[in-house]
C-alpha cells in the first residue's frame, strides 16, 4: 500500500462524493420509474477503509440478512457496484415493481429475475454517469445475486484482490412510501484508487484551467 | 451584470459552476456558500440577484432552502441544480416556481437558465 493510495485529499473526496451523488441521482430516477414513487437518497459518503469495515457499515440498523445484486466492472478503474437490501425486504421491492395485485408465490417466483434486471438498471445508470462525468469508457459484468452477511458481500475473508483496504462509496436510499430501504455501494481497490485519484486531479485541473471549451 | 448566488455543499461542484460562468457570463459576479444558513445570511445581505441551488445537501436540502428564500424574495430568479431528476423533485421546484438545471452541469442548461433569469431581472426593473 503507497502512502498516496491510502489517503484522499480532501478535494478528492469531496470531487468523488459529487460525482458519486450524481451517479446515484440519476440511477434514482430509473428506481422511481420502476416502482412509481419517489425514491429518497442521503448524502454519499467516500471512505478508504477495510472491507471489514465497510461491511460493518452495512450492517449497522440493519438485519445482517442482506440480499445484493452485483456488479463489476473495469476500465481505466475497477471495482464492484452493489444495490444492497435487508433480505427481509427484498420480497416488497419486488412487490412494489410488479404491483400489489400479484400473490406471495408469483412474487417469490419472480424474486431473484426482478432484482437481478433492477440492479442491472441502477448499477449501470449510475456507473455510465460516473464514466460520462470523467470522459472515460467502463464494461460492465451481468448481474449476479448474493446473499449473506456483509462480510460475505465484501468478501471480506478472501478479497479476490488479496487487498484489504478499499475505497468505498455508499448512500442509502428509501422508497418514499413503502418500507424498502437499501444501499448502492462501490468498492476499489488500491490500484484502482491510485487510477481514479489521477482521473479525478485531471477533471479538476481541466476545471481550473480551461476557461473555454466543455467540461463536466 | 449581475450577482449569482451559488449553494452547494461540494466545492467540485462549485468550481464546476464557476468554471461555467467564466465562459457564459464572465462578467457576472458570483458569491459561494456552502448550506442553507450561509445562503439565507447572502440573500439577506440584499444584493444577490439569482440563486442556483444544490438539492442533495446535508442537513436543509435545497427545496426547503429555496422555500424559505420565497418567503422574502417572491420572484427571485431560483433554480435548483441536480442530477435528482425525479419527477417529484422537479414538480416541488415548480410549485416554488423555481428552475430546474440538471447536472452533469452544460453550458447550455446553465445558459439557457440565465437568459432568462436576466429577462425577469429587466422587465422587473422597467
Amino acid at each position: 500500500m503507497t502512502e498516496d493510495a491510502s489517503k484522499l485529499t480532501e478535494i478528492e473526496q469531496d470531487a468523488l462524493a459529487e460525482i458519486a451523488n450524481m451517479g446515484v441521482s440519476r440511477a434514482a430516477n430509473s428506481l422511481r420509474l420502476l416502482v412509481g414513487e419517489e425514491v429518497l437518497l442521503s448524502v454519499p459518503s467516500v471512505k478508504i477503509v477495510t472491507r471489514e469495515a465497510a461491511s460493518k457499515l452495512v450492517e449497522r440498523e440493519n438485519a445482517k440478512k442482506l440480499v445484493a445484486v452485483q456488479q463489476t466492472f473495469e476500465g481505466p478503474f475497477a471495482g464492484k457496484a452493489l444495490l444492497i437490501f435487508p433480505e427481509a425486504q427484498s420480497l416488497e421491492l419486488v412487490r412494489s415493481i410488479v404491483g400489489d395485485e400479484h400473490t406471495l408465490e408469483d412474487v417469490i417466483d419472480l424474486e431473484q429475475e426482478a432484482l437481478a434486471e433492477t440492479g442491472n438498471i441502477i448499477l449501470n445508470g449510475c456507473l455510465a454517469t460516473i464514466a460520462n462525468v470523467l470522459n472515460r469508457t467502463m464494461r460492465m459484468s451481468l448481474p449476479s445475486i448474493v446473499r449473506g452477511d456483509g462480510a460475505t458481500l465484501f468478501e471480506v475473508q478472501e478479497p479476490a484482490s488479496g487487498e484489504q483496504f478499499v475505497l468505498f462509496l455508499y448512500i442509502d436510499f428509501n422508497i418514499k412510501t413503502r418500507d424498502v430501504h437499501g444501499f448502492i455501494a462501490l468498492l476499489m481497490d488500491l490500484p484502482s484508487i491510485a487510477a481514479l485519484k489521477t482521473i479525478v486531479n485531471d477533471f479538476i485541473d481541466a476545471i481550473e484551467k480551461q476557461p473555454s471549451g466543455h467540461v463536466g | 451584470m449581475h450577482k449569482v448566488l451559488i449553494v452547494d455543499d461540494s466545492k467540485l461542484a462549485r468550481m464546476v459552476m464557476a468554471s461555467a460562468f467564466r465562459r457564459i457570463r464572465p462578467n457576472w459576479t458570483l458569491v459561494e456558500t456552502t448550506n442553507a444558513d450561509e445562503a439565507l445570511a447572502a440573500v439577506s445581505g440584499g444584493s444577490v440577484e439569482i440563486a442556483l441551488i444544490d438539492f442533495n445537501m446535508p442537513g436543509i436540502d435545497g427545496l426547503e432552502l429555496v422555500a424559505n428564500i420565497r418567503k422574502t424574495h417572491p420572484n427571485m430568479p431560483v433554480a435548483v441544480v441536480s442530477a435528482n431528476v425525479q419527477s417529484e423533485i422537479i414538480g416541488r421546484a415548480r410549485e416554488l416556481n423555481a428552475g430546474f438545471i440538471p447536472k452533469p452541469l452544460t453550458d447550455e442548461g446553465l445558459a439557457a437558465f440565465l437568459s432568462g433569469a436576466a429577462l425577469r431581472l429587466k422587465k422587473s426593473t422597467t
